[in-house]
């Protein structure tokens, strides 16, 4: 394994290890670049994980402070978790429960597509999907992505089997156990999916993909990636030229260290990576790094989310096996005949008791939330997931009191729903109802959205430097040595679930790196 | 199917067998005397509060097959939070006497007393802003429904990767959906 000096100036460092810089850490390490990755987190490994969600969530989650505001209702219920996120090596990709699905064509162009909405802040990607597909062909195959490369789809537990048949009834065609990133055949050195039900909490079978016993251990076996957990990057500093220099970060015992760099990228999630832009405002940058559009932690995407939960006269055990093999893609089309634009998706999902008590309708007390407790192995549960209109109010900014244990501000983030998200929900609640009623459900729960999974755009994607913060290849408009590697990126959120897309970005800013470094254009 | 929670079949000897495993002391013996036994060990909080505050956590989330016992490890652990913390002892203490005021306004009864839980519903209604029901629904959610001896009286089954998982554990053995 690696080990780089913190004055070797000719690294790459990355701030993150989760889907985005996990994935750039190793692609970069495969072709020669010495790259260190700084992690907040601590090295969790498959053995460490337990099934257990509070216990689980303990020992995996971002529970440093953050803050709230805006109209969503997680503001008020969880007022200091606006994120349900991972801090450990892996990020996100620990947590995550495996749907890998592509963009649509128009989902890259929203601006041309739904033209002007009031309140929405629409823009085209810098990149088309046909640009876009030969990476998500490396993507999928990196993932082993069922589906894809005649990898075969997972077999379809009680939950989907729920969902298939109401579907079906319900006359929608596009109907199956997804597009994951969970081995349903030994791959790639890991074995199967064996329906363990866990997938939220660290898969302890490895058959899903996750950047941390994957991209990493790969990246670290060719002698060029360094990773350090427990280091949380602090500030980015530049030189009088204004290129990016070196990362300030706290190391594993708390004490401030400072690696030089020749590139910075940037991956801690959606809500980290603007936050440490901002912090890292100078003399020079006072608005914060690459920030001279002022869309640094603007155009804060969550999706379009809700689930809807159904009782059934008899059992259905819905937490057995995989927990979100089971996709209905009917609904991801963009057709404003339904009163909104954009599309969703509804994927199977089921909570644990505990969690199930903790989010299925938060604060509600008494006998209607009992009796919906108590309705648990009779239920079947869906997940319903939808574009969000990016609108530069709903935003991350920094705290203007609180401060975390290094006397750093914390991120705020603040979201309103538009109204065409609040017009996709409803919709959303009225077919996934139907869903489950076509099939003889006795009672449906339209459930409020959980804390944000899926983080997007806070340092987006533009052709024009005014409109945004980094180009098509994820370059800082205003630093050509500082990337952003993660969701922060999209310009737009699509209907379907994000990481695929953010692994295929990065597989190809990889590419772009290395070839700049190559040429010795950065 | 496989079934987790057996009641309906077997429903009393399997019941009581299953309460012995989850929380030995309490299913066999009287419940009122177990009770009286455990709030007298308390040591920050007078007996009589913590039986209030384990009234006011069945009414919060009443489940009538979960027995008192399921309450009680709850909210036990206020006692050693109201020890270790003045301000906490004073937040519940102040919200037992509150409601008990409440019940004898309305009822001319201590809270446990009142008869109907709609009644008690309606005097907890009363007090649901207060920081004191807050703090104990906020904390029950996860003391109650996160004790393992109560899961598979929901028909969860917990931890699982030990077993194997549900590869051969029944994760698609549904059987009764209609043909689509
Ligand atoms: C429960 C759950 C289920 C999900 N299911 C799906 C799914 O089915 N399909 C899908 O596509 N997506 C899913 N997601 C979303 C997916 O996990 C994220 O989209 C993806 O992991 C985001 O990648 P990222 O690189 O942006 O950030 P992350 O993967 O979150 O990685 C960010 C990392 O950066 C670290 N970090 C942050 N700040 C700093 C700092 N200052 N210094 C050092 N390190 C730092 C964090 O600790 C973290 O490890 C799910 C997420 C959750 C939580
Ligand atoms: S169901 Fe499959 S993917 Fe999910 S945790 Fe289990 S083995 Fe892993």
């Amino acid at each position: 394994m690696a080990k780089f000096d913190l004055n070797d100036d000719g690294v790459v460092v990355i701030v993150g290890s989760g889907a985005g810089g996990g994935t750039l850490g190793n692609e970069l390490a495969q072709k020669g670049v010495n790259v260190v990755i700084l992690e907040a987190g601590p090295r969790t490994e498959i053995q460490d994980f337990v099934n257990n969600e509070w216990e689980s969530f303990t020992q995996l989650a971002w529970t440093d402070m953050r803050t709230t505001s805006g109209s969503w209702r997680v503001a008020k219920d969880f007022a200091n978790l606006p994120a349900w996120i991972v801090k450990s090596v892996g990020g996100s990709t620990v947590h995550w429960a495996g749907a890998s699905l592509r963009f649509d064509e128009h989902e890259f162009r929203t601006k041309s597509t739904y033209g002007n909405l009031p309140g929405a802040n629409l823009l085209d990607w810098p990149v088309t999907l046909s640009e876009m597909q030969p990476w998500y062909v490396k993507a999928e195959d990196k993932m082993g992505v069922t589906r894809t490369n005649n990898i075969p789809g997972l077999p379809g537990n009680n939950n989907f089997k729920v969902m298939e048949a109401g579907a079906r009834k319900l006359g929608y065609k596009e109907v199956h156990t997804g597009r994951m990133a969970i081995n349903s055949e030994p791959r790639d050195g890991r074995g199967s999916c064996q329906q363990i039900g866990f997938c939220f909490q660290g898969c302890k079978s490895g058959a899903k993909w996750s950047t941390l016993y994957t991209e990493i251990p790969k990246g670290e076996a060719t002698g060029n990636l360094e990773v350090r957990p427990g280091c949380m990057a602090l500030k980015i500093e530049h030189d009088a030229n204004g290129k990016v220099t070196a990362v300030i970060y706290a190391d594993e015992v708390g004490k401030t260290q400072r690696q030089k760099a020749r590139i910075v990228a940037v991956a801690g999630n959606s809500i980290e990576s603007p936050r440490l832009l901002l912090n890292s405002a100078s003399n020079m940058y006072s608005d914060g790094l690459a920030n001279s559009s002022g869309q640094v932690g603007r155009n804060y995407m969550r999706h379009m989310t809700g689930s809807v939960y159904a009782a059934f006269e008899k059992s259905v055990h819905m937490y057995r096996g995989t927990t979100m093999a089971g996709i209905i893609r009917d609904e991801a089309r963009h057709d404003p005949s339904r009163g909104f634009l954009g599309g969703y998706e509804m994927e199977t999902l089921s909570l644990g008791l505990p969690f199930m008590a903790a989010f299925l309708n938060p604060g509600a007390w008494g006998r209607p939330f009992t009796s919906a407790m108590e309705q648990y192995p009779r239920m079947a549960g869906m997940w319903l997931v939808g574009e969000d209109m990016p609108q530069e109010t709903n935003r991350i900014t920094l705290d203007p009191t609180a401060k975390d244990k290094f006397g750093i501000p914390v991120a705020s983030v603040h979201y309103d729903d538009h109204p065409n998200d609040v017009a996709m929900r409803n919709h959303a609640y009225r077919q996934g109802a139907a869903v489950y009623e076509a099939i003889g459900a006795t009672v449906t729960y339209p459930t409020t959205p959980y804390p944000s999974t899926h983080n997007m755009g806070t340092n987006r994607m533009s052709a024009k430097p005014r409109d945004g913060v980094v180009n098509k290849f994820g370059q800082s408009h205003d630093i050509k040595n500082l990337f952003v590697s993660d969701g922060s990126q999209f310009t737009s959120g699509a209907a379907c679930n994000p990481t695929l897309t953010i692994v295929a970005l990065a597989i190809r800013q990889a590419d772009h790196i290395a070839g700049a470094m190559q040429r010795k254009d950065i | 199917m496989r079934e987790v929670d057996r009641r309906s079949q077997y429903s009393r000897r399997i019941f009581l067998q299953g309460a012995a495993t989850a929380v030995p002391v309490v299913a066999a013996v009287g419940a009122v005397a177990i009770e009286d036994a455990w709030a007298a060990d308390a040591t920050a909080l007078a007996p009589a509060t913590l039986k209030t505050m384990v009234k006011v956590a069945r009414d919060i989330y009443p489940h009538d097959f979960l027995v008192d016992s399921y309450y009680i490890t709850a909210v036990r652990p206020w006692d050693g939070k109201a020890a270790a913390d003045p301000a906490v002892k004073a937040m519940l203490e102040d919200g037992v006497r509150r409601l008990d005021q409440d019940a004898k306004d309305r009822h001319k009864l201590n809270y446990v007393q009142v008869p109907w839980e709609a009644d008690r519903v309606a005097l907890l209604q009363g007090i649901e802003q207060t920081s004191f029901f807050k703090t104990l629904r906020g904390d029950l959610v996860v003391s109650l429904y996160n004790q393992e001896a109560l899961w598979p009286k929901f028909g969860y089954e917990g931890s699982s990767a030990e077993h194997g998982g549900y590869i051969k554990r029944g994760f698609n053995d549904i059987d009764w959906l209609p043909k689509v």
